[in-house]
């Protein structure tokens, strides 16, 4: 999903069959927007419990309110107009000067947030193609950003050994990352 | 409550969504409301007693087109603000069509009218009443359509109850006509027109706070 033109297609077909009752394409849309709305709100907000709390808000809103959604229309802008309604709703409600968002649908669905999104979750599939040991090290030294000697003390193994097994566990992660591309 | 739980409940619950809900919500608020209005007349004011005879003038056709053609093009943008984004667009202006039409016929008459017969012509005999109980008329017709918006979703929330609010002025009008003896084209485009935009500016003030969600 790297633009919003396919973004639209793939959630207005789910959004089709949530109203005609599918609860399992209900789920996954409301999983895949979920993304979405966290980072439009993150960015605007922070990562913060207010973030989360107004993504929850949304979600809510656009389920006791999914019959306002005109299948003629794109369900990116119906999603967009109620993500930025709460948006707005919140810092009338906490008194800030609502700076009214000058955005639109392809601030929720454009490239930026939905590939950041969904090359972290990439990362995590391909993590656990990794044999245990490996991805424990790559975790710690990578992602959670223990030093060398922190993480060699962790796992009871030499410096040298944690920098073999972080520098092994990157190339073949990198061909992984490669085949996956090529599919 | 974790977002996963959270949307987990939302996807175990998903009935199926009618068509043209929105329209069925509205139009639920605004029949239930003109039924209201309607019993209102009958007990408050009456039918005018010579009903029959009128359906066979001019103004009395004259009377409804107004009122339901206001009210038509009213829905129709009610129907657009209660969604996400939704816009007036063009329609509003359609919205205009009648009072400007009703407006330019007022003109005419008076025009071609001697000059001591105009006043008479735009005062009728119930002006100093009839913005009054058209909004009193209006009223039920108004709850009704605020009640299928509060569970709408417009975002422009001033636009929206302004247009609500002149389509219940539309319908309470349309009720009115069946009591109002009035026949003159300019006491129409007056005072008929005072009543209906007085509801669109009480929609106008409440939308903020009665439409939030």
């Amino acid at each position: 999903m790297r633009n919003v033109v396919e973004a639209e297609a793939e959630l207005k077909a789910l959004m089709l069959r949530a109203r005609g009752g599918d609860g399992a394409a209900y789920a996954a849309l409301l999983k895949t927007l979920q993304g979405h709305l966290r980072a439009y709100y993150a960015r605007r907000l922070g990562r913060s419990a207010e973030a989360e709390d107004l993504l929850q808000e949304t979600l809510i809103a656009m389920h006791s309110r999914r019959e306002t959604y005109d299948p003629s229309r794109p369900l990116t802008a119906w999603v967009h107009a109620i993500a930025r309604y709460k948006l707005i709703d919140y810092f009338r409600r906490h008194k800030r000067r609502a700076e009214d968002p000058l955005d639109d649908a392809d601030a929720l669905f454009g490239a930026e947030d939905a590939s950041a999104a969904e090359a972290h979750l990439d990362v995590e599939r391909v993590l656990h193609m990794l044999p245990e040991k490996t991805r424990r090290l790559i975790r710690d030294v990578k992602i959670e950003g223990l030093s060398t000697a922190e993480a060699a003390a962790r796992h009871n193994i030499s410096e040298s050994a944690v920098k073999v097994g972080v520098h092994r566990g990157l190339k073949a992660l990198g061909a992984k990352l490669g085949e996956g591309e090529g599919e | 409550m974790k977002t996963d739980d959270l949307i987990a409940a939302l996807s175990a619950d998903v009935a199926p969504v009618r068509p043209r809900a929105v329209a069925l919500r509205l139009a639920f608020g605004l029949a239930a409301g003109i039924a209201v209005s309607a019993i209102i007349m009958m007990l408050w004011l009456g039918p005018r007693p010579d009903l029959m005879p009128a359906t066979h003038t001019m103004p009395f056709w004259m009377k409804f087109f107004y009122a339901l053609t206001i009210a038509a093009f009213g829905f129709a943008l009610v129907d657009r603000l209660a969604r996400p984004g939704g816009v007036a667009g063009t329609l509003a202006l359609l919205l205009l069509a009648p009072v400007a039409f009703m407006a330019a016929m007022a003109l005419y008459r008076l025009m071609e009218a001697p000059p001591d017969a105009r006043m008479p012509m735009m005062m009728g005999q119930s002006a100093r009443v009839c913005a009054r109980n058209i909004v009193i008329l209006s009223l039920p017709v108004f709850v009704g359509l605020f009640w299928g918006l509060r569970r709408l979703a417009p975002t422009r929330l001033m636009l929206a109850g302004a247009v609500a609010g002149v389509l219940a002025g539309a319908a309470g009008t349309f009720i009115y006509e069946f009591h109002c003896t009035e026949s003159t084209a300019a006491f129409v485009a007056i005072w008929y027109t005072l009543g209906i935009a007085l509801m669109g500016a009480l929609g106008a003030a409440l939308g903020r706070a009665l439409l939030r969600w």
